[in-house]
């Protein structure tokens, strides 16, 4: 194994691109446990540890409780921080995200995307993701390996920024992409380091001239004051995203931004999709189009903040709009995605009819078809004019 | 070890003001243990009374860098703080020696806190985890936890009239530390400044992890006057319910043996949280209570040499 100094092409997963970000970026802490389908990611970087490739205090945890933990120990203390996870290793996470988020740590942390316990399944869907959707971190979702990489990079740089100071979920879909190698354009070790730039350290633990206290009893005479300047916080990154976005193009030849439209400009139908099924319904656009639908795909790219404003202007021309949740709200109306796309063009007149559709829970395989039945039932919803049945199933057994 | 001249002159680190209850054993254990360190010092703290009684946003009782994030982590949260210290002392960016120190209570260690305890003891960061042991969860209101002792009454081991409080022993957690071959252990009292300072600096001068269970009453829970509180604690030492001991690399030592022996119902009579246990029929839970005290004593005599 040796230091990359030039660009490079290489064969790799999804957890290997991360692993390899995670080499590059060279945090100071990484504090992770290992779980599928994301032990992968941190076996590798455990080698890069172990073959003196980075300076990382490598923390081998004892469950994801304590990762989390440790990393918010650590970024208190101010340095660089990472870990990985998945499903259930988020799920016990929970209570130290809203924690990292609330102290404003800029954990950058790579998620695989897998089903949630009961019953244990170990593949793909979101609900592991979705859960953590209100705990006060950005999100970013990746349709590939390359992405899964430069969105890592990108997510140092977001995290740390002056005017955002949060953490950032990156995420990427359990096997599909963690575990399918892709050719994968990696910078040079230099490029990255630049780019991401030295740590600014603000409040340190570790800053003993000037002591502070890190989570105090916050009653009700300011807990909500101080929640209120977080949900400024979070929506003020927008703009952050985009920004890092456009430079990390300039830099890599691949520009970023809140959400990528895909033959949407004069597109009468689209779909909504997040993570590796843009592919696939690419794809289904591309066959659709071809028959001479005006179809297109509206990928989100960054679901936390939620950018609402360009989802309104990207979705409000079209007629009718299927949304794709890979994860469900029991007892709710809809998926996570649907329902804020629906609640996003509520003002929008005329508004295009929406549907939703849940598919590829624990990891069932979404295909081209299961994309062109979604859009033939929006194109009938629209003819006839209302929805009869906002959300239906692809790809199940009934 | 500092004389008690000098150790009031240290910097106080857990400064007056703090709203713990008169006569609470958690803050003069928190700023004997502190005064013991020679170097500076960065704290983390578990969810319970010390962490909710001296932090009351925007007020801060402490002159140190200090952080709680949740209950059952302090020692993975202190476990991240000396990791990314010892990272930055590898790149140059730090070159002060520091102490790390993360204190609990009896639930956010013997309980809730375990696990992270267990991790951070075996992965061998630097620091040192002081368990400040009241015997119960008083924070949120006195319910039992498992260092409660046999017969004790709390609002969730009530007594009644099947049930005469508390119906365990309590565990033996000092051991369960010791068992992960850490180069440091010991059991303490805020009671006995000495004792309690001297482990603590011994604490601090380890290189690796290190563990002070110290008992602390907690005079609303135990039920006892908060003026008696150095005296009901002491007690305990008196009646080798809580010995005081340390285990230095696997080396056990008494560090105090009490001239006289006294029973432990001179301990059970001064609390309100044992007040059934003298009715007669309860004697047979008194017996037991020193019966398991006798064989608990014998036993650690016997790790120290001392039997």
């Amino acid at each position: 194994m040796k230091v990359m100094q030039e660009r490079v092409s290489m064969g790799l997963n999804g957890n290997a691109a991360a692993a390899h970000a995670m080499r590059q970026i060279n945090p100071h802490v990484v504090a992770a446990y290992p779980i599928t389908p994301q032990t992968d990611c941190v076996e590798r970087f455990a080698e890069f540890v172990s073959e003196g490739l980075v300076d990382t205090e490598f923390v081998t945890v004892e469950s994801e409780h304590s990762a989390l933990s440790a990393c918010i120990g650590a970024a208190a203390s101010g340095g660089r921080v990472m870990t990985a996870t998945s499903s259930q290793g988020l799920a016990l996470m929970w209570e130290m995200l809203y924690i990292a988020a609330s102290m404003r740590l800029p954990i950058v942390m790579m998620v695989v995307n897998r089903a949630l316990s009961g019953n244990i399944n170990i593949h793909c869907d979101h609900s592991d993701t979705m859960g953590a959707r209100d705990a006060g971190w950005i999100q970013l979702f990746s349709e590939n390996a390359q992405e899964v990489y430069d969105n890592m990079i990108q997510a140092v740089r977001i995290a740390e920024d002056m005017r955002v100071r949060l953490p950032v979920m990156v995420t990427q879909d359990g096997f599909i992409i963690s575990h399918a190698v892709e050719r994968v354009e990696l910078l040079g070790d230099e490029e990255v380091k630049t780019f991401v730039g030295p740590y600014k350290a603000l409040y340190s633990l570790l800053d003993l001239q000037h002591p502070v206290t890190y989570g105090p009893l916050d009653l009700f005479d300011y807990y909500f004051e101080h929640k209120r300047s977080q949900i400024e916080a979070i929506d003020n990154c927008l703009p952050v995203i985009e920004e890092v976005g456009k430079e990390f193009g300039k830099l890599s030849g691949r520009f970023y931004g809140l959400l990528e439209e895909y033959r949407l400009a004069d597109a009468e139908y689209a779909v909504v999709v997040l993570g590796s099924t843009c592919g696939t319904a690419k794809e289904a656009v591309d066959r659709l189009r071809d028959r001479g639908k005006k179809v297109g795909l509206l990928k989100i790219r960054c679901f936390r903040p939620f950018p609402k404003e360009q989802i309104i202007r990207a979705l409000a021309p079209l007629k009718g709009v299927a949304v794709l949740d890979r994860s469900v709200t029991f007892g709710g109306f809809g998926g996570p995605v649907f329902t804020e796309i629906r609640s996003a063009l509520y003002d929008v007149s005329p508004r295009p009819l929406i549907i939703d559709f849940y598919y590829g829970l624990g990891g069932r395989d979404i295909y081209v078809e299961d994309i062109e039945k979604a859009f033939a039932r929006i194109e009938d919803v629209v003819r006839v004019g209302w929805v009869d049945k906002h959300i239906d199933y692809l790809g199940l057994r009934e | 070890m500092p004389t008690l001249k000098e150790l009031a002159k240290r910097p106080e680190r857990l400064t007056p003001g703090h709203r713990l209850c008169a006569g609470c054993g958690a803050p003069i254990a928190v700023r004997l243990i502190l005064a013991a360190a020679d170097k500076p010092v960065v704290a983390a703290n578990a969810t319970g009374c010390l962490e909710v009684s001296t932090t009351i946003f925007p007020y801060t009782a402490w002159n140190i860098p200090w952080i709680h994030s949740a209950f059952e982590n302090a020692a993975a949260t202190i476990a991240g703080v000396e990791s990314m210290y010892r990272a930055k002392r590898r790149r140059g960016e730090i070159d002060e020696e520091i102490y790390f120190v993360a204190f609990g209570g009896d639930g956010g260690t013997y309980d809730i806190g375990l696990q992270a305890l267990s991790g951070a003891l075996e992965r061998g960061h630097r620091f040192l985890y002081v368990c400040y042991n009241n015997e119960a969860y008083m924070n949120t209101g006195i319910q039992r936890s498992s260092a409660t002792p046999l017969g004790a009454w709390t609002t969730t081991s009530p007594v009644g009239r099947v049930l005469p409080g508390k119906t365990q022993w309590r565990k033996n957690l000092t051991e369960i530390v010791a068992a992960h071959g850490i180069p440091y252990v010991a059991q303490s009292v805020a009671s006995n400044w000495r004792d309690l300072v001297n482990k603590a600096e011994k604490a601090f001068h380890t290189d690796g992890p290190s563990f002070i269970n110290v008992l602390a009453s907690c005079n609303r829970g135990w039920r006892h006057e908060p003026s008696e509180t150095l005296k009901v604690m002491q007690l305990a030492v008196e009646c080798c319910i809580w010995p005081l001991y340390e285990v230095e690399n696997g080396v056990y030592r008494l560090t105090y043996k009490p001239k006289e022996k006294k029973p432990v119902e001179e301990w059970l009579r001064v609390q309100g949280r044992f007040r059934h246990l003298l009715a007669p029929e309860n004697r047979h839970l008194v017996e037991a209570f020193q019966r398991y005290v006798d064989e608990e004593w014998e036993k650690l005599l016997k790790r120290c040499g001392e039997a």
